[in-house]
């Protein structure tokens, strides 16, 4: 286990029990979700979603719009609380630390689950900058070092050949996947552990798109990725496992390939072959 | 046990013994984490710092008005009677009146200032932000804000020179020109810093259904900004209402009530100006009074205003 504690606290207190991941009984993931719920105001958006998301392996989230994937994707890295009026019940498992738990610190939280959003937000900052944003604010204050995280970010992400010698030009004059995959470089300079997707590739054409689609399957090799997608080939195509989510309800998951073959639910056989949704 | 404390060989779970090397951390997430935890002593001490020094900053904002409605509260309210909103101002000497006249004229003056000097702003505004590009909108912009910081006597002079001088008297109507040549620069401003916010695509999907631009701009983009412009405005006229320089030679002030445009008409910041430095103790005691009406009023366009983009802001999300 890693020797860091998230909350900085020793409680003495046994590992809370784990729920097992649905659909591969017995099989605990570096997530887990148990009977989670969620509400903004008074509208519930999540039924006691329970599932395991496995280590080291690419999970995606698909699912009609409204569907609460997104939602339960920003409930991992607690970005959801930023909307007023929101609460949950049930818990959510980093490795085996309950993130919700009192004296979490969401800082550290964060910092373990790197995000991509749906549209690409670089900060109106050179390359450089936005790359070393997250190392520097985390403690990393020696230059040379921050120089090689950079570098080892971009290049995790495909992108350093391309802006090698441009690294203190402004980001915001790349183009759209170039920027979307200096989104990746960002979180992944990080170094964390979780890396969620929200939707990444939406607002991306399609050889754009294929790069960061290599870049996954690259990147499952040292972190967990989740990945929300309306794009159910790109669901088939990158991703080990599948959940499907309907009206804030986790329908079906299970191995991808299983999914999309022979789905054991008559919702989820219905969307992916395009009856609804 | 902590989550993500070491945890004893004997409770490795299944899934650890067998996969163990490829679902832990690297080296590198563990270094990465291990260097934030570090940083999250000081960073939360800072924060709280920051925070708690933001928030004094908040609280030291508000003072002067806490300090202000205290003031007037404790000077003001004892002199509030039905006779100070329903009766006229008594002869010198007198004990007793009101201020009903200044309490009118100043609705008046106001009302009508508002009246031509939204509209002005509003268009004015609306064109600027549309067409931001032209000369004549980026030399309206800068006089706009030039006669944003002029001083608001200036405002008077104006209407003096030319509604007073040519005409010969003093009138409400001066006043009400005075005000809404205020009025105008600072709506102008609000609404086209409301229409720019306004996402272009919206606009252009008035326009590819075949709008021209000055119906895309009085409908779709007039519509989404309204409470915008709304609450700017509000806020514009609950300011001039407070005005006083630009009322001293022109609407002049009456100490008999009046309703007509055409003649001097009273109004509560002149009065209150007026009875304030005046020698005698009773009219100190309503110009308290008359202060105290004043600040409720811009309070109340201030609470309207709120409310006004509070059920639009509703009505919008449904």
């Amino acid at each position: 286990m890693s020797g860091v504690s998230l909350t900085e606290q020793v409680v003495r207190e046994p590992i809370p029990e784990r729920p097992t991941g649905v659909g591969v009984p017995g099989t605990p993931g570096l997530i887990d979700a148990s009977a989670f719920s969620f509400w903004y105001g008074k509208k519930q958006a999540l039924y006691e979603i329970t599932m395991g998301i496995q280590a080291r392996s690419i999970t995606a989230f698909i699912g009609p719009s409204g569907c609460g994937k997104s939602t339960f994707l920003r409930s991992i890295n607690r970005l959801n609380e930023l909307i007023p009026g929101t609460r949950h019940e049930g818990k959510i498992f980093l490795d085996d630390a309950d993130i919700y738990a009192r004296g979490t610190d969401v800082v550290a939280l964060r910092q373990r689950t790197g995000m991509v959003f749906q549209r690409w937000n670089c900060f109106p900052k050179s390359i450089y900058e936005n790359v070393a944003f997250g190392p520097r604010i985390n403690g990393e204050t020696d230059r040379a070092k921050l120089d090689e995280v950079v570098e080892g970010a971009l290049r995790r992400a495909a992108l350093w050949d391309e802006v090698k010698d441009r690294l203190r030009e402004s980001a915001i004059g790349l183009s759209g996947g170039q920027q979307q995959r200096l989104c990746i470089a960002r979180a992944l300079a990080n170094d964390p552990e979780v890396l969620l997707m929200d939707e990444p590739c939406s607002a991306l054409d399609p050889i754009a798109t294929q790069r960061i689609e290599e870049l996954l399957v690259e990147l499952k090799r040292e972190l967990t990725i989740v990945i929300v997608t309306h794009n159910m080939q790109q669901a088939a195509r990158v991703s080990d496992r599948t959940a499907f989510f309907f009206m804030g309800r986790l329908i079906e998951i299970g191995n991808t390939a299983e999914l999309f073959t022979s789905p054991r639910e008559a919702q989820t056989e219905a969307y992916i072959t395009g009856r609804f949704g | 046990m902590s989550p993500l404390q070491t945890v004893p060989a004997g409770s490795l779970n299944a899934h650890d013994a067998r996969d163990a090397r490829e679902t832990r951390p690297s080296a590198r997430q563990r270094n990465a984490a291990a260097r934030t935890a570090r940083t999250l002593r000081r960073r939360r001490v800072v924060n709280a710092i920051m925070v708690s020094l933001l928030a004094l900053s908040a609280v030291i904002a508000v003072i002067p008005l806490v300090l202000i409605v205290y003031h007037l509260g404790r000077s003001g309210l004892s002199s509030l009677n039905v006779a100070f909103f329903t009766q006229d101002p008594k002869s010198v000497g007198e004990v007793g009146g009101g201020m009903a006249n200044a309490i009118l004229g100043t609705l008046m003056v106001v009302g009508v200032g508002a009246a031509i000097g939204m509209p002005i702003g509003i268009g004015a505004g609306l064109y600027v932000a549309e067409r931001r590009a032209t000369k004549l909108a980026t030399v309206v912009r800068f006089l706009a804000d030039v006669l944003n910081g002029l001083p608001s006597i200036v405002m008077g002079i104006f209407a003096w020179e030319f509604l007073v001088r040519p005409l010969g008297h003093f009138s409400a109507w001066a006043g009400a020109v005075a005000l809404a040549a205020m009025l105008v620069p600072m709506v102008t401003r609000t609404t086209e810093e409301m229409v720019r916010l306004v996402p272009q695509s919206l606009r252009e999907a008035a326009l590819a259904l075949g709008y021209s631009r000055s119906r895309t701009a009085l409908t779709v983009v007039l519509r989404t900004a309204t409470a915008g412009i709304v609450t700017g405005a509000l806020v514009a006229i609950a300011r001039i209402a407070g005005e006083t320089a630009p009322l001293l030679f022109t609407a002049l002030g009456n100490q008999f009530r009046s309703t007509s445009l055409n003649k001097p008409i009273a109004a509560l910041p002149l009065q209150i100006f007026q009875y304030a430095v005046s020698p005698y103790e009773d009219w100190h005691r309503q110009a308290w009074a008359g202060a105290l009406v004043l600040i409720a009023l811009v309070l109340t366009i201030s609470l309207v205003a709120r409310a006004a983009t509070q059920s639009r802001v509703d009505a919008g999300s449904e």
